[in-house]
């Protein structure tokens, strides 16, 4: 069999397990509306998709995967609960002369159902089932949890906001919090700038400038200006709290043993209760699964590194050293939101990309 | 035959003929004044070739040239890899140029990236969109943002008076390049402290995907002497 054969033969194999799991098979476009996309990961895209241009429907580009266009179906009025499968070719445009795939296959499952303890347990053991014999390395995060931290840090909202915006960006999540916390010193590019907006109202700094150009309004300076001058003013994160965060950050374990941890942090940082105890039914469910909780490794900043749209469970399935992951996914509820036009639903599902199982299994 | 690309017009293609002649290899344009051709005298097996600046890097990544004089801010934004594609051989001093993010003078609340990225996340939560920032070095614009985390920005095609396009409101800030930045002044923009892209010159560059044969290799060895430079691994 030549690779592309025994590659989809590979997908066939797991598409049909799927199938067989309760799933609905569907399909999606391989030309998606480029605006979607953008306006969901932003610029950063652009680099990891093939940009195409429809002389009358504007940009396009090649599926980079199937979550968003198989949410879009869902959220215009799929049935509920709803369990979906499919397969195909995703495209990812790629900036370095590495060898790295442009194009290969997915193989995918989602559930879309309001248990979602149950549903975070069904994937992640359908997915362990279909991979078996394999010899891979499962790895497990919670970034919800992380979320639930942030929220309840106790300093201003703008600060919890920026956090969060930038969960997925751990560099830079992590150079807000140094900052927040006080573990960095304040930029002499901040001090300055602080000191030149104490010098008058927003409103005569502007007119100083010269004249102003743009749609970035007068009011909109002023209030990012006063929200500055605000924000210098409020108290750095507490010490204790914040170290309780950088723990969570580095937080590595087997999940029985990360679970034990994080009950003895929770009294601490109350706000992760709820999310803890989500951990704690979900590591229940999988081991009525028959997945051994107490070997299974968790790292709370597991997944945040890829596109930003899980926050929740997240987990992969790795081979060899350099091989891409085999298998990954996770909880991905505030992207139904977004994409529901008013509707949400909980939704968790992965991929597995059978070019590497074929590899691995020797049949390529 | 080696063949070397260099810009077949203005004061780079005069630059250029300058710093060669200065070493002892004359370049010239010859026929008619408006044709395009030019010879290279006082070395043996090169060949010149005038091209638009803005076309020697795919050229050089094609390999239809040997050598090519260019912009080092063209080369990394039109190439993908471009170390892997092409050898930076030789900076050549002239052709100097910042490419930098400036955005409106009378943002006094934005003087850095991190001023920036939040102006940004603000902008898009009151406008219904996200803060446009024109510039026609999509790869560079877009690399350096991501690895200073900024987020919530899009990027907008403008390929020329780019200082003008936040006047004229089809973008909120620019990425361009400014030797003095008077026009960037004239146009009520300033540079953010910290949005420096990269510093341009010309640089001489050699192609990696170039037939690389015998007399090639000779024609290199001898153009090297000439210009003082080491014979570099091909």
């Amino acid at each position: 069999m030549t690779p592309k054969a025994a590659t989809r033969a590979e997908a066939e194999r797991l598409h049909a397990a799927f199938l067989t799991a309760g799933a609905v098979a569907v399909e999606a476009d391989i030309l998606l509306p480029a605006g979607t996309l953008l306006d969901l990961y932003g610029e950063d895209i652009r680099a990891r998709a093939y940009v195409t241009a429809d002389p009358l429907n504007g940009e396009m580009m090649l599926r980079p995967d199937f979550t968003v266009p198989v949410v879009q179906a869902h959220m215009s009025g799929g049935a509920e609960p709803a369990r979906y499968a499919y397969m195909g070719e995703v495209f990812r445009r790629q900036e370095h002369l590495d060898g790295r795939a442009r194009e290969y296959m997915q193989v995918g499952y989602e559930v879309f159902d309001r248990d979602a303890t149950a549903a975070d347990a069904e994937v992640f053991a359908l997915f362990k089932g279909v991979l078996a014999g394999m010899d891979l390395r499962p790895a497990t995060g919670d970034i919800g949890i992380l979320m639930a931290a942030v929220r309840g840090l106790s300093t201003t909202e703008r600060r919890k906001a920026a956090l969060l915006r930038h969960i997925w960006r751990p560099q830079r999540f992590r150079a807000l919090l140094d900052r927040f916390a006080g573990r960095a010193p304040m930029p002499p590019a901040r001090a300055a700038l602080l000191e030149r907006l104490r010098s008058g109202s927003p409103e005569a700094l502007i007119e100083a400038a010269g004249p102003l150009v743009g749609l970035r309004s007068p009011e909109d300076i002023a209030a990012r200006a006063e929200a500055l001058i605000e924000d210098a003013k409020a108290p750095a994160i507490a010490a204790p709290e914040a170290a309780l965060l950088y723990d969570l950050l580095s937080l590595e374990a087997p999940a029985q043993a990360a679970l034990a941890h994080l009950r003895g942090i929770a009294p601490l940082l109350p706000a992760i209760g709820p999310a803890v105890e989500a951990f704690a039914a979900r590591l229940d469910a999988l081991a009525a699964r028959g997945i051994d909780v107490a070997a299974l490794p968790f790292e709370a900043s597991h997944g945040r590194t890829t596109l930003e749209y899980y926050d929740g469970f997240v987990f992969s399935f790795h081979g060899p050293k350099g091989m891409p992951p085999v298998a990954s996914g996770g909880r991905y509820d505030a992207l139904t939101a977004v994409l529901g036009a008013g509707r949400s639903i909980p939704a968790v599902g992965g991929i597995v990309r059978p070019g590497l199982v074929a590899r691995l299994k020797g049949a390529i | 035959m080696l063949k070397i690309g260099v810009p077949s017009k203005g004061r780079l293609m005069e630059k250029c003929f300058d710093w060669f002649g200065a070493r002892g290899v004359t370049m010239a344009r010859t026929g008619n004044e408006r044709e395009y051709s030019g010879a290279v005298d006082g070395i043996a097996g090169v060949e010149l070739v005038l091209l638009s600046a803005g076309e020697i890097p795919r050229e050089l990544a094609a390999g239809r040239v040997h050598l090519g004089v260019t912009g080092s801010d063209l080369v990394r934004d039109k190439l993908a890899d471009w170390s892997a594609q092409v050898l930076d051989w030789a900076p050549m001093g002239f052709g100097h140029a910042d490419l930098v993010i400036a955005v409106p003078a009378g943002w006094i609340d934005v003087d850095t990236l991190d001023d920036l990225d939040a102006a940004a996340a603000a902008f898009r939560a009151a406008h219904g969109h996200r803060l446009r920032i024109a510039t026609k070095y999509h790869r560079l614009v877009r690399e350096f943002l991501t690895a200073n985390g900024v987020a919530d920005y899009a990027l907008v095609d403008s390929q020329g008076a780019t200082e003008g396009t936040v006047k004229n409101l089809t973008a909120e800030a620019i990425a361009d390049i400014t030797s003095t930045g008077e026009t960037l002044r004239a146009n009520h923009l300033k540079i953010l402290s910290d949005g420096l892209i990269h510093q341009s010159q010309a640089v001489l560059f050699l192609s990696r995907a170039a037939g690389w044969g015998a007399a090639e290799q000779a024609a290199l060895a001898e153009l090297a002497g000439r210009l003082g430079l080491a014979v570099p691994e091909v």
